[in-house]
């Protein structure tokens, strides 16, 4: 069963800035889905239109099986959305919120009540359910939306940037949530700018860039791909020039900082028995990117580049 | 799905915000219509006399209670619905399966709900001024609901249109209250010399606020009839025109 499947979806604003050029995706039931893309690449105008947020210009969505223009008021209750940015009423208590957006889907008073508790439980916010929301820090208006997303029970969670500007406590606090919400068998979509968030909690992915979705695959294939990695070094003493060896490529940051690409089938053994025969020491040595973000900065560089040429 | 939960949810929400907000909502029009009743119908209108056979206190207190019912039915769409487009918690209902009809019935009765309800509170002052008579509370009341579903209505197109705070003051400020004051709130339009009795017959408010009167004290400038029959035409326009603006997604979806 597919939770999400997009055709031929185009979007022109009235500006004529074209930000979807006809893409097609499929998500499965069930799956940790990350969307991912640079600004402007037309992740937000895709989840805009899914959420009915954005008018299509052409094309077809469907949620569940359900068309979202044939069949709207089915396809939209299948959908929970957390918005990248706070669009709650900031005068209303923390449960208010959670209420109103159940009443929204049409859940009767006593289930939108034990739901209300059972997600704001979950986002660990139950003592802040009388606070005005204003009132929070700005993780918890975080997981305010996230809650009230989630009251009215959907089968498809969006998650457009859930945890930008979170500090990296409640940002992994919120990653175990996800994943604890999709192992209940929510099915989640997932855009972020850490890429390191969609290494860790997403199966499969999709890249998108100016308008087109340059790669969609499975996180393992695609990150088997990867046949280099960026290291960094710290070296003991200083060096005037970059040092040049065979089947690496070496930049001079600093008089003491080189950065290496080691293709993976050299390894670091070979490097380090090059550096050694030339008598450079090496303090320490850290991994310049994870090799998702190698993996995007390639492909999006890819696509800019072919279409220079 | 079944609509009469969101249709509620948005009426109670509606409800709350203001009665919560009380001393903007329902406190200022009681301190205002009091001082009407005393100055224009206590003070000057000893010295008036009577208008079409009614002490002038009688006569302008069904039109300064409908006044107050427009404006404040006016006034609750259009800060609820443009507050709710500005702090975007508007895409709470968009995203949701709320159908566009839901979602104007809810504002447009919320509103209908504070009008009425200031409607009330205005009556019950004007017993401390006047003894008020009553010729057809039917009339009254009927008039009294379509008026505030007419002006909840245009408060509803005016917040979906406009793009900052000034645009959702500009029409009750040179609109609203110079055709409320000249529909003959405070004078029969018969006192008025003829071309501007032909004027004044095409501001709609001239014809609510008879067919409100006319429930009081049973006289009225205008047929009562065609009041209806008018006010219930202009509902069913901007009703229309606010579900095509809902379809479109004007000034709330791109």
């Amino acid at each position: 069963m597919k939770a999400l499947s997009i055709r031929n979806l185009r979007k022109t604003y009235n500006n004529g800035h074209e930000a979807l050029k006809g893409i097609d995706l499929d998500v499965e039931a069930g799956d940790f889905f990350a969307l991912l893309g640079p600004n402007g690449a037309g992740k937000s105008t895709a989840i805009g239109i899914i959420s009915s947020l954005v008018n299509a210009s052409s094309g077809s969505v469907s949620i569940f099986g359900h068309d979202l223009k044939k069949e709207r008021s089915q396809a939209k209750s299948c959908i929970g959305l957390v918005p990248q940015e706070i669009n709650f009423n900031q005068f209303d208590t923390v449960k208010s919120i959670l209420l109103n957006q159940a009443g929204y889907y049409g859940t009767p008073r006593q289930l939108a009540l034990q739901r209300t508790e059972q997600c704001l439980k979950q986002m660990d916010l139950w003592d802040k359910r009388d606070t005005i929301s204003r009132r929070l820090s700005g993780g918890m208006k975080r997981r305010v939306m996230i809650a009230r997303a989630m009251v009215h029970a959907p089968k498809l969670l969006i998650l457009d940037e859930p945890t930008a500007g979170v500090d990296i406590e409640i940002r992994r606090s919120m990653w175990k949530m996800m994943e604890e919400v999709n192992q209940q068998g929510t099915t989640i979509i997932l855009t972020t700018h850490y890429l390191e968030e969609a290494e860790s909690l997403c199966r499969n992915i999709a890249i998108i860039d100016q308008g087109c979705i340059v790669e969609n695959s499975d996180m393992k294939s695609l990150l088997a791909r990867l046949n280099v990695d960026h290291f960094v070094l710290d070296l003991a003493e200083p060096l005037a020039a970059a040092p040049v060896f065979d089947g690496f490529k070496i930049d001079l940051m600093d008089d003491k900082i080189l950065e290496v690409a080691v293709p993976k089938e050299s390894g670091l053994n070979e490097l380090f028995k090059q550096l050694s025969g030339q008598d450079i020491r090496v303090l320490s040595l850290k991994n310049k990117t994870n090799r998702l973000e190698q993996l995007f900065m390639d492909l999006v560089d890819a696509k800019t580049t072919g279409e220079a040429a | 799905m079944n609509n009469w939960i969101p249709f509620r949810t948005i009426i109670i929400k509606e409800i709350y915000r203001f009665v919560r907000i009380w001393p903007q909502t329902l406190l200022p029009p009681a301190i205002t219509t009091t001082l009407y009743f005393l100055i224009f119908g206590k003070l000057m209108g000893d010295r008036i006399g009577s208008i079409n056979g009614s002490p002038y206190m009688d006569y302008i207190v069904p039109g300064v209670i409908l006044m107050s019912v427009i404006s404040h039915a006016y006034a609750n769409v259009v800060s609820s619905f443009y507050s709710t487009k500005f702090q975007r918690n508007i895409e709470e209902l968009i995203v949701a399966p709320v159908p566009n009809w839901v979602i104007l019935a809810g504002y447009v009765s919320g509103g209908v709900m504070r009008g009425l309800l200031v409607g009330c509170v205005v009556g019950l002052i004007a017993m401390l001024f006047a003894d008020l008579t009553i010729h057809s509370i039917w009339i009254s009341v009927s008039m009294a609901f379509l008026t505030a579903t007419l002006f909840a209505l245009a408060g509803f197109i005016n917040a979906v249109m406009a793009e900052s705070f000034d645009d959702i003051s500009i029409i009750p400020n040179f609109v609203l209250t110079p055709l409320s004051y000249l529909g003959g709130v405070f004078y029969s339009v018969n006192m008025l010399p003829g071309i501007w009795q032909t004027i004044s017959m095409g501001n709609p408010i001239l014809y609510m606020v008879n067919a409100f009167r006319y429930g009081f004290i049973g006289v009225s400038d205008i047929d009562v009839q065609l009041s209806f029959l008018m006010t219930g035409g202009f509902i069913a326009v901007l009703a229309i025109f606010s579900l095509y603006l809902l379809y479109k997604g004007t000034g709330i979806k791109q």
